[in-house]
């Protein structure tokens, strides 16, 4: 602990100030609740911290006030400093402490408008993420969902070019020359070439159930999306739309599960508990027998359709136990390997799906169009996590 | 194909009711896609009016009291009808009925004052007719109170069958009720057709001189007909299928072709001249003299037109090329004015019956005018022939003929009811119009061999997945007609003439399947797959998903665009190859295959632009059209950016605007898809320039190694930008997702070991002086380069050309990332380091060290 007493022995000149020695010199109660006063006042007068320092210097420094009054008591009687020195004490840890008030007083201010300073307004809007404006076409969507679906069951995705050979496209496929059939497609041809041929766009996605038998021996589960073409043009029929078909060969596959498949996928696809399904006798040059399938629906409310409820049908599809000319085509012995297959369009069972009424809007790349029926980057379709979002 | 229900009941004995009747057309397959039940006309009751005075206000309207013969009192009802008088009967429409003609349900109003309450109605309110001079006006005889409908007969509901086109055998209401019959749905009737003696030949002989194109014809002459109008009911019928009444003769000709499936076709005996011969359409040549030039001459040659020189190759004056005096072929061919009053020009490989005076008749399809039956033929020509199927869709759809014969012909008629069709409309002619028949003369038919087909009665199992008992299946292919011979596991099953369409034991599963039952067929889980498809997706079919998807992520929107573009800009974006060339487009500017997804992409972006929002980012990720086949479609992700829609936003914003979007735009868009794509970033080229439809200072081609081309970006050349109509600034990216190398197969799906320096990453910039043509690819190569081990990264972070450089010079600030990996490294080394760099870039830049 150190000696005050004998500090202010080893400084002598330590009277500087008339105040200060008159403080000194007068070190009495009245003094000393005179400076008390000052002190506080200037104190509670300092407007930053620079002022305050100044404060403490005056007051607490080696040469401050009260630092002074502190080194009389080393010249005072013990009787004297037994009353000033409490009082002299009480007056440094007074003004000590509304010190440190004042200037945690000043940092809260200072702070405050520094915060003040710094306030923005939050309304201003920030710029959307990019992953929130960029859209996936319907179609694709579409496309990934199906995907899902008949994956989980077992199929593989097949793909096949869309200018096609009028053997793949007709020929293969159990179309004979000059057959109705044939020109119920509407088929687009192009120019001949050199030798006289000519190719067509596809007007189904039937020619990979060839070219899939060419190379692949059975058993063969695959479905096959992708871009078809008929010379046709109205509010439900583009010159170019999306088809997805499905074909399953083995020795055993016949229309009981066929039934089972396809309504496994409208349930799955419609994401509705149950489903009824009406199987009529159709016809397809490329499937005997030959059925088309109509979903239960409710077409009750306008500009929407319910589905797995309701009274209403609604044409989906059409399937068929594959032709043995087909099969035949496709280099397989009718009587060894059967199977069946079946067709839909992408562009109308995501119209029925997700309520949208023109066919040729999906093909105007309209970004309002997109942006309202298009789909999020990352929504990506599973079974897991429910088809849509 | 139209039929009513009565018409039905004609050839079926049911108790069943309309709707079970459409609902088991629909599950035989009979699809019914319309019925039209005449509930419209359901309110309309006979009413007698009863009083009728002038109307105090209205000269036109009077003021009529109506026994609506409901057994209440008269109502009062305001009509405007001339006819409207005491003691008319005839349709009255209650307050509350909706009245088909004026679209209007009625109420009780005030006309001119006086109230009215209901109405008097004319066909034409009724949609019978246009008649609308006057009210119905019915016999005196009509009940009052009864339904206005059921006495007119109107109330017969008319079903529509979406017929597919293998079922010729249901283009006759005999051939619907045959097959309803056979589901159980009522019986069958009898419907023998008795042949009519008739007397001596007829006079008129028929020549097949193109037996493959008419397997049999029969004629037969009625003389002395009289052609009025039908009988009402023949006419209701008709009227109801939607067609139209025009005279007994050809009214019975359209009966028998609803009826029985039998178009038939009758000519006025007087107005043929001389016999009849079936042939084809002859084309005659006429020759057509002219001058012209070589290559004129070579042009016709080539396209095999008959063309002959008469003269010497000479010069005139005034013209350039030699030209010579040729004549050339000019085809002639027959006409004929079909009975719809159009002249249709004819081609050879259409099948015509002619007579003296040349075509009568396109043979399946149309009748002509000039032999045709009107209210004078006296003398009828019963014609009932065989037709080629294939020859008389050709020939309609050539010409654009669609009538209910070739429907029928195209599909394929009954051969064995060819002479019975004769008899049915002899007996109807006979009926309806009086006169004499002659015997009929039928020539070429050689009769119906039936089709056998061996049938094992497993099939039906085998296919459906349902045991049908084999003397079901037996018995349902009885009552359609089939006649299956022997009693063992495989049947011989000989199909009946009218069935065309079947032709081996699919098709028999088909039709025991159908009319046994399909809602019959429990469905049956298909079972596991043997692993046949380890993966669902190919590598492509990933990379396509995962290109959109990460294209989507960048704030760009999926297009899906037309697959064929206009011709100019396939041949702008390096196609239009003839073989990619469509020869029926649907539209003059939808005519060639893509070979690129820009167009389409960029015309999109415009269409939007025009549309006031001009900031749009597309992509599309799909095929485009190197050549005709298989092979040559390519997949590709392209995408455009126009305006400012730059990945971070577009357009104006308090926290900074958006530029222009431009070449690093598309660049980086291209290089995103072909990360996503897994392509090895790392090791891309870039090199300066791209294909001719780019800006070429602004563009850039993406390689991996000399020969693989992944990609393509830039802003375009303003000659592609004038030639697509479209404004800028746009800029856009296309890469090749098919040319991403497959990644290599590894053993094991670990990851290498991450080794973590423990040593500080230091960065160091560096600013050289290079020639204004050094690619800062090659600097940051040089860079890297410099030190392998420690040089850990270099970014570009200025690039500075100024005067106070030189004119032919610019400045590129590197970054380089420091990582030492042994040791931290001493100033020494950084200065050994740094020279190193400074010296690499020197030497593969020239570009000295900014000072």
């Amino acid at each position: 602990m150190p000696d005050v007493t004998k500090m202010a022995t080893m400084e002598p000149k330590w009277c500087q100030s008339p105040d200060r020695e008159s403080f000194a010199v007068n070190a009495t109660v009245g003094n000393l609740e005179a400076l008390e006063g000052s002190l506080l006042a200037d104190i509670a007068a300092a407007a930053d911290e620079a002022a305050i320092e100044a404060v403490r210097v005056s007051a607490l420094g080696k040469k401050g006030s009260v630092s002074e009054m502190l080194k009389t008591l080393g010249a005072m009687s013990a009787e004297e400093r037994q009353v000033n020195g409490p009082a002299i004490n009480g007056l440094k840890n007074r003004v000590t402490e509304a010190l440190t008030q004042r200037k945690a007083e000043l940092k809260d201010v200072a702070i405050a408008a520094r915060l003040e300073a710094e306030k923005v307004d939050v309304t201003l809007p920030v710029r959307q993420s990019p992953a929130e404006r960029g859209r996936i076409h319907p179609i694709s969507q579409v496309i990934d969902e199906i995907a899902a679906i008949f994956g989980d069951l077992g199929f593989a995705i097949a793909e096949g070019p869309d200018v096609e050979s009028d053997y793949y496209n007709f020929t293969a496929l159990n179309f004979p020359e000059g057959h109705p059939a044939r020109e119920m497609h509407d088929t687009f041809f192009f120019q001949p070439d050199e030798k006289g041929e000519r190719k067509l766009l596809r007007t189904h996605t039937s020619p990979v159930q060839i070219r899939t038998m060419e190379k692949q021996k059975p058993p063969i589960r695959i479905v096959i999306p992708g871009k078809t073409y008929r010379q046709d043009s109205d509010a439900t029929h583009s010159p170019m739309f999306h088809q997805v078909e499905g074909l399953v060969i083995n020795k055993t596959a016949n229309v009981a599960n066929m039934k089972w498949v396809l309504e496994e996928f409208c349930k799955a696809f419609f994401e509705v508990p149950q489903v009824k399904m009406r199987f009529r006798p159709s016809f397809f040059p490329f499937t005997e027998p030959s059925l088309e399938v109509d979903i239960q629906c409710d077409r009750s409310r306008p500009g929407e359709v319910r589905f797995g409820e309701g009274t209403d049908w609604m044409e989906i599809l059409g399937c068929g136990m594959v032709h043995p000319n087909v099969l035949r085509a496709g280099g397989l012995d009718p009587d060894e390997y059967q199977g069946f297959a079946w067709g839909m369009g992408i562009d109308r069972i995501a119209m029925l799906k997700y309520g949208m009424p023109d066919l040729r809007a999906f093909f105007d790349a309209d970004v309002r169009w997109l942006s309202h029926y298009g789909f999020r980057p990352l929504d990506m379709p599973t079974l897991f996590g429910g088809l849509s979002a | 194909m139209k039929l009513t229900l009565s018409w039905l009941k004609d050839h079926l004995e049911t108790d069943a009711t309309l709707s079970e009747i459409v609902e088991r057309l629909t599950s035989i397959g009979l699809e019914v896609e319309h019925v039209d039940d005449k509930a419209s006309l359901k309110p309309f009751v006979i009413a007698k009016v009863l009083t009728a005075v002038q109307h105090p206000d209205a000269d036109r309207l009077r003021v009529l009291t109506v026994d609506t013969g409901d057994g209440k009192p008269p109502v009062q009802v305001v009509c405007g009808a001339p006819n409207a008088r005491a003691g008319l009967i005839g349709a009255f429409a209650a307050p509350g009925t909706y009245v088909p003609g004026i679209d209007v349900t009625l109420t009780v109003g005030k006309i001119r004052g006086v109230e009215s309450h209901g109405m008097m109605c004319s066909e034409r309110e009724l949609e019978l007719s246009d008649e609308h001079n006057g009210i119905i006006d019915l016999p005196e005889d009509a009940p009052v109170g009864t339904s206005f409908a059921t006495y007119a007969h109107l109330d017969d509901p008319v079903i529509e069958i979406n017929l597919t086109p293998n079922r010729p055998d249901a283009t006759s209401v005999y051939g619907i009720a045959r097959d309803l019959a056979a589901s159980g749905l009522g019986t069958l009737k009898s419907a023998e057709i008795e042949a009519i003696p008739g007397q001596g030949e007829t006079p008129v002989k028929v020549t097949i001189e193109a037996p493959e194109l008419c397997p049999g014809f029969a004629l037969r002459l009625v003389r002395g007909v009289k052609n009025g109008p039908s009988p009402k009911w023949l006419q209701q019928r008709l009227i109801a299928i939607g067609l139209r009444p025009i005279s007994a003769l050809v009214d019975i000709t359209n009966y028998v072709t609803f009826d029985r499936g039998r178009p038939l076709h009758v000519f006025d005996a007087k107005k043929v001249a001389g016999n009849l011969v079936v042939r084809r359409a002859k084309i005659l040549y006429q020759w057509q003299n002219t001058q012209m030039d070589r290559a004129q001459f070579a042009e016709f040659q080539q396209d095999g037109r008959q063309i002959e020189l008469l003269s010497d190759w000479r010069n005139e004056p005034g013209i350039k090329q030699e030209i010579a005096d040729v004549r050339y072929a000019v085809a002639d061919p027959e006409t004929v004015q079909g009975l719809d009053g159009r002249i249709y020009s004819l081609l050879p490989d259409m099948c015509v019956i002619a007579d003296d005076n040349g075509v009568e008749s396109i043979a399946g399809v149309m009748g002509g005018e000039h032999s045709g039956c009107d209210e004078n033929t006296t003398d009828v020509l019963i014609e009932s022939a065989l037709w080629d199927p294939i020859t008389t869709a050709r020939t309609g759809r050539t010409l654009g003929i669609i009538t209910d014969a070739r429907y029928r012909f195209e599909r394929g008629v009954d051969p064995e009811f060819m002479v019975p069709g004769v008899e049915l409309a002899t007996k109807l002619v006979l009926e309806f119009c009086g006169g004499e028949p002659t015997e009929t003369e039928v020539v070429g038919y050689a009769g119906h061999k039936p089709k056998i087909v061996a049938f094992p009665l497993s099939e039906v199992k085998r296919l459906t997945g349902i045991e049908v008992p084999k003397a079901e299946s037996l018995d349902i292919l009885s009552r359609l007609g089939f006649k299956p011979q022997g009693s063992g596991d495989v049947v011989d099953v000989a199909v009946p003439s009218w069935r065309p369409d079947v032709d081996g034991k699919a098709d028999l599963v088909e039709e025991v399947m159908r009319i046994h039952g399909v809602d019959n067929i429990a469905p049956q889980p298909l079972g596991a797959h043997d692993a046949v498809n380890s993966k669902i997706l190919t590598t492509l079919q990933v990379r396509t998903r995962t290109a959109k998807r990460s294209l989507a992520v960048r704030g760009m929107l999926e297009a899906v665009t037309w697959s064929f573009i206009p011709a100019r800009h396939a041949e702008l974006f390096g196609g239009g190859q003839t073989v990619l060339k469509l020869a029926n487009p649907i539209a003059a500017d939808m005519s060639d295959m893509r070979p690129s997804l820009l167009p389409g992409l960029m015309s999109a972006a415009q269409r939007n632009a025009d549309k006031g929002i001009g900031d749009v980012a597309l992509f599309e990720v799909s095929g485009t059209y190197e050549g005709d086949g298989p092979d040559q479609q390519r997949r590709v992700a392209a995408g455009v950016r126009r305006g400012t829609a730059k990945l971070d936003g577009s357009g104006r914003s308090w926290a900074g605007n958006s530029g222009a979007v431009g070449v690093f735009d598309a660049k980086a868009d291209a290089i995103a898809a072909l990360e996503a794509c897994g392509a090895p970033v790392d090791r891309l080229q870039i090199e300066p320039g791209g294909p001719a439809w780019y800006h070429p200072g602004r563009s850039g081609t993406i390689k991996l190694g000399p020969k693989t081309v992944l990609g393509t970006f830039g802003e375009f050349h303003p000659k592609t930008l004038e030639a697509l109509d479209v404004s800028g600034p746009i800029c856009g990216f296309e890469v090749y997702i098919d040319a991403v190398p497959e990644p290599k197969a590894k053993p094991t799906k670990t990851k290498p070991k991450l080794e973590l320096s423990s040593f500080q990453t230091v960065k160091r910039d560096f600013a050289f002086v290079v020639d204004k043509t050094v690619e800062a690819g090659t600097l940051v190569r040089a860079a890297l380069a410099a030190d392998k081990k420690l040089v850990s990264g270099v970014s570009v972070f200025d690039v500075f050309e100024g005067a106070s450089l030189g004119a032919a010079k610019k400045s590129i600030a590197i970054e380089v990332s420091i990582q030492p990996v042994e040791k931290t490294l001493t100033d020494e080394d950084f200065e050994a380091l740094a020279k190193r760099i400074v010296d690499n870039v020197g030497k593969q830049t020239g570009g000295v060290l900014r000072t």
